[in-house]
């Protein structure tokens, strides 16, 4: 499809860039657009900063209550508000609900935003419901490819089918699938660098599952995972690249992977 | 629930009696070193993988097991809110079949109790089932400086008895032990009495049999732990693998019970509920090998059975967490099910987390036991991945409960203070829009500048970054860009 045609011109879109992809990888933001605006929707990006993530999940609740104050405001006018990340869209649907007390204002306004908030791959295949026509781009490269699940996007939102939906049909990929493809790779946020060890040794486990099937690329959803696989990867002197699914699916060439210049 | 209050009000009186020691504050080292154990590696890989196929196996043949699982969530949150009822009925039960119960609201309390029953001529050995509950105030211990021999008879109990070690799992006290490790340690045990060294797996536990037989012959006393007590027989529902559990209720002329009160359920039927969950769960088994309930001592007519039977109902610090916001930890049946599937747990093994229970609900129910200051590092042993929680039997949302761990650190002030000052400064800046764009604008510069002036800009990678060490002693760090995505967005599309 084209987005000419579409009857969702008018249909404003927020894309939620999530502070990893802003900072360490705008291509993954880059793509996102990209994609929506494929589906004929328009996107906007309004001036944000993070959905409170690392203070509620450190226990920091009335940070995270202020941030998430803060993003309930900043989306209000929008129709939808697309994450390319299962954590932070998760953060706001699964966890946004609990800091308010419910039957409050405050909390019928969090509501609207839940309900409106999607994971990138689970808008584009459960909501937008259109199919991307073939990348010309990719043409017929034959990549071994496997994917790893990341957790909050997996188990609290759902999201397994979607970008293997995506993938299949937009470049005939099929996932070489890992047998630990669903188990932590060990990021955790802030657990990574309070046990790196522990850390560590679960990331070697993902890599020990990257290399049984010989995959030459890993693709995911969660920049966080994917800069920890990414970078141990790399560390170990291993040739497989990782890149989030939405650069692959997107117009442009998905360029260097994560850790690299070329 | 005013009423549970009431009758649990005496248990509550006392503190918790800690015996066994708490090591948990001293998680970070244990772990650590726990990863260099290439032998404990070994045994946990061997040991997640067929747990977690065996139990993924049993349940997916159950195609109602959700609803089960919904079932188990719900009766136990019913007895919970009416505890105190649950727990008079069983105990009223239990004294009409003969048998008598016991209340005790600490380790202390249980050890004089058990050791009062004891303490009479002609007793001196006692043997004993698998129970956790006995291992949070060291019930051994206690009846061995009272000069009674106490022998484990569960496979797992007896090899770590004789290494003179805790359990690392809660189904599988020695799942840390080599076969290897346990060839030596027979051995060492065992030469004297002139059994040989042997070194096949049937042969270990045949030797085993053989040995536990005689205990099991000559024992005075048998204790065993409870999976469930039903209320509206008085039963105790024990299940088992090995047979052993039986053995040491029935050869000997007194059986005692030591269990907690959370294990209470109402009937029969629920019992049938749990079951269906128990087995898989654990083991992926369908149903364990031996389920047996006891109910009283031998009667008039029974062949055999013991003269005395003694339910001691533990209390230890459960009905403090009763009508908290921790109060959903009390459904845990004990499966284990949450440790298998934890990434972490399976890293690092059970010994790191330092008490009697290790694993996600270790790590929720540690604090509330031994106190939080204790165990400080356990809410964070965890990446919240979730795994746990969608395999729990009983539905227990632990990486939530976990998080309400923090939140309350947090709101005592007893988080770590660089990390208490980083999320302040941080939150400072992400709480303003304008000051967040400058902040994370400048970082990209910085770090990308930083890059031109290492091999890190070639690389597209750092290998090293001041201050960010725990990532990349053994991580690259991938270079940024010199913008952000929302600068570049500005710039490209004009908006603000």
């Amino acid at each position: 499809m084209n987005g000419a045609i579409s009857p969702q011109k008018t249909v404003q879109i927020a894309l939620l860039v999530t502070c990893l992809s802003d900072l360490f990888r705008p291509q993954i933001a880059r793509a996102a657009v990209e994609l929506i605006e494929k589906f004929g929707y328009q996107v906007d990006v309004p001036r944000q900063t993070c959905c409170g993530q690392p203070a509620y999940n450190a226990g920091e609740k009335v940070k995270a209550r202020i941030l998430a104050e803060n993003m309930i405001s900043l989306f209000e006018p929008y129709r939808y508000v697309v994450a390319p990340s299962g954590s932070c869209a998760a953060t706001i649907k699964e966890h946004y609900p609990g800091l308010f007390d419910e039957g409050s204002s405050e909390h019928e306004q969090c509501m609207q935003l839940v309900e409106k908030t999607h994971e990138l791959s689970g808008f584009l295949v459960d909501v937008a419901k259109a199919d991307l026509e073939k990348n010309p781009l990719f043409g017929d490269r034959s990549l071994r490819i496997t994917y790893h699940d990341s957790c909050s996007g997996l188990r609290e939102l759902g999201i397994r089918s979607q970008p293997r939906k995506l993938l299949k049909d937009r470049l005939g990929i099929d996932i070489s699938e890992m047998p630990n493809s669903e188990v932590c790779c060990g990021f955790g946020g802030m657990f990574c660098v309070k046990y790196p060890e522990i850390s560590t040794r679960m990331v070697d486990n993902k890599v020990d599952g990257i290399e049984g099937v010989e995959a030459e690329v890993l693709l995911g959803g969660d920049l966080g995972c994917l800069m920890n696989i990414a970078g141990r990867l790399r560390r170990i002197g291993s040739t497989t690249r990782v890149y989030h699914y939405a650069e692959f699916l997107a117009d442009s060439d998905p360029g260097p992977a994560i850790g690299y210049r070329d | 629930m005013p009423n549970s209050w009431l009758i649990l009000t005496r248990a509550r009186q006392s503190a918790i009696g800690i015996d066994m020691q708490v090591k948990s504050s001293s998680f970070r080292t244990t772990a650590t070193k726990a990863l260099l154990d290439e032998d404990l590696r070994a045994a946990m890989d061997r040991a997640e993988g067929g747990f977690v196929d065996t139990r993924k196996q049993a349940v997916d043949e159950l195609v109602n097991f959700q609803e089960y699982r919904e079932f188990a969530r719900s009766t136990k949150n019913h007895v919970l809110a009416h505890l105190d009822y649950y727990l008079t009925r069983f105990e009223s039960n239990v004294m009409a079949s003969g048998g008598q119960v016991h209340w005790a609201s600490n380790g202390e309390e249980v050890n004089r109790i058990v050791l009062d029953i004891c303490r009479r001529p002609g007793i001196d050995k006692i043997t004993k089932g698998k129970s956790m509950v006995s291992e949070e105030f060291a019930l051994n211990a206690g009846l061995e400086a009272a000069g009674l021999e106490v022998v484990e008879t569960d496979l797992g109990e007896y090899i770590i008895q004789l290494a003179e070690e805790t359990p690392s799992h809660i189904i599988a006290p020695a799942v840390h032990k080599t076969k290897q490790a346990v060839t030596d340690l027979f051995e060492e045990h065992h030469r004297e009495a002139g059994y040989p060294r042997v070194v096949e797996r049937l042969d270990i536990v045949n030797q085993a049999r053989q040995v536990l037989r005689d205990h099991f012959c000559t024992a005075d006393v048998g204790i065993t732990g409870g999976n469930f007590l039903i209320a509206d027989t008085g039963s105790i529902a024990l299940i088992t693998n090995e047979g052993n559990g039986d053995l040491t209720a029935n050869l000997p002329d007194i059986h005692i019970v030591v269990t907690s009160i959370e294990k209470v359920i109402p009937d029969m039927q629920a019992l049938g509920g749990f079951l269906r969950l128990l087995g898989r769960s654990a083991t992926g088994q369908i149903m364990s090998v031996y389920t047996t309930l006891f109910n009283g001592p031998r009667r008039i007519d029974d062949l055999d059975g013991p003269g005395e039977f003694h339910v001691v109902l533990v209390d230890n610090g459960r009905s403090g967490i009763l009508g908290s916001q921790f109060q959903d930890i009390l459904r845990c049946i004990k499966c284990g099910a949450c440790m298998n599937h934890c990434p972490v747990y399976t890293s690092i093994g059970g010994h790191a987390y330092g008490w009697v229970y290790p694993g996600p609900m270790g790590s929720v129910l540690t604090p509330l036991m031994v106190g939080q200051k204790n165990a400080p590092d356990l809410p964070y042993a965890c990446t919240l991945n979730g795994r746990c929680k969608t395999v729990c039997p009983v539905m227990i949302p632990l990486p939530d409960l976990l998080r309400k761990h923090r939140n309350n650190l947090v709101e005592m002030g007893q988080t770590r203070s660089l990390q208490k000052w980083g999320m302040q400064l941080w939150f400072q800046v992400a709480r303003n829009p304008s000051l967040y764009n400058m902040m994370v604008g400048l970082y990209a510069l910085k770090l990308n500048m930083l890059a031109r002036l290492t091999s890190a800009f070639r690389r597209g990678s750092f290998k090293r970054i001041p201050l960010l060490g725990a990532w990349t002693s053994t991580r690259d760090f991938p270079v940024p860009q010199t913008t952000t995505f929302q600068a570049q967005w500005k710039r490209q599309r004009g908006h603000d």
